[in-house]
């Protein structure tokens, strides 16, 4: 099997770090004109890469909201990522040491997880570096160019952008929903329901994947199991 | 409380809430998991969540529902030819790009 290189992980890294750009340049923007000063901004960024907790806790902060209301509003949001956490550490090689665990956890993302735990092979550290490496500067260097050029672009290129974080996320469940029914289940279930819930004002984006992602993910496991010893495919 | 001591309070909170939620399970569960169930419901995770998150996201992520639609066809296409991440986002973009102009062009 393939042994994966930090070379391998950076070339995997640039695709999310160009999606990034747009997303994180769009919370720069957003951050600013909520009244948070671009420092603030910058440093939001460089502490949490996670789009959708971020935005919500800008907005908490504009709101004068409380520190036990951010604090849940994170937990809730971002819980998401204890279930990637999970799934990746079955993945991880014999290199993978606490020290290498306690630093790339900060940048586990939905795209570095999906991108990683899409291979074949047994991730090694090297390749976990490489591939954050370039996601997570992209990500706090469109917050800073967004909070401080954002009035700049014209708005026609600020709306395409926008769909670029979502072609990519395309990119990575399409390929394998072709080729495994349960994965196209999966897909199918998680976007049907996401759809139902949307509906509900009362659910805030970060329930609603927690909720699909729990109900897809469970129907698909008892209706379509994998083969016995299978590690990936 | 000041106002400077409270966005950092904030920012301390929520990068510190954030950061728990993604190592606790990276470095506690050092062992692989046994049960078949558990195994399975973790492979298809992310599949669920991205799903979730793209749809119906997406249709809202331009100016106008149309340019959204026109941007998500060209993704899908391009995904399930297997063009790659890079391409696929990019082309979504331009996608958008022009069924803008034309929406302008046309009225």
């Amino acid at each position: 099997m393939k042994k994966l290189s930090f070379l391998n992980g950076l070339n995997d890294g640039i695709p999310i770090a160009l999606g990034y750009l747009s997303v994180s340049f769009t919370f720069g923007i957003t951050a600013v004109n909520m009244g948070i000063p671009p420092l603030a901004a910058i440093l939001i960024s460089l502490t949490n890469v996670t789009s959708a907790g971020q935005v919500a806790g800008i907005g908490i902060i504009a709101a004068g909201g409380s520190l036990a209301e951010m604090a849940a509003a994170q937990f809730i949001i971002n819980l998401r990522y204890s279930l990637m956490g999970l799934s990746l550490s079955q993945k991880l090689d014999g290199k993978y040491t606490l020290f290498h665990r306690i630093t790339t956890a900060f940048c586990i993302t939905d795209e570095v997880f999906a991108v990683a735990s899409g291979q074949t092979a047994d991730i090694p550290p090297r390749y976990m570096y490489g591939l954050q490496l370039l996601p997570y500067l992209f990500w706090s260097g469109g917050t800073a160019i967004g909070a401080f050029l954002g009035s700049v672009l014209p708005d026609a290129v600020k709306s395409a952008l926008g769909i670029a974080i979502y072609g990519m996320f395309l990119a990575i469940i399409i390929p394998p929903a072709k080729k495994s029914r349960g994965v196209l289940f999966t897909v199918l279930f998680a976007a049907g329901l996401s759809c139902c819930l949307a509906n509900f004002p009362a659910i805030s984006s970060g329930i609603s994947i927690i909720i699909c992602t729990i109900a897809a993910a469970c129907a698909a496991a008892l209706l379509f199991p994998r083969k016995e010893a299978v590690h990936d495919e | 409380m000041n106002n400077v001591v409270y966005l950092f309070a904030s920012i301390a909170v929520m990068a510190g809430v954030t950061y728990l939620i993604r190592v606790l399970p990276l470095a506690v569960f050092r062992r692989k998991i046994q049960s078949k169930f558990v195994l399975d419901f973790l492979y298809y995770v992310p599949y669920a969540v991205l799903a979730a998150m793209t749809i119906p996201a997406v249709f809202s992520s331009s100016n106008s529902l149309i340019s959204a639609a026109a941007g998500f066809i060209v993704a899908v296409v391009l995904s399930f030819f297997e063009r790659g991440l890079l391409l696929t986002a990019v082309s979504a973009c331009a996608g958008v790009f022009l069924a803008e102009l034309l929406l302008k062009a046309s009225g």
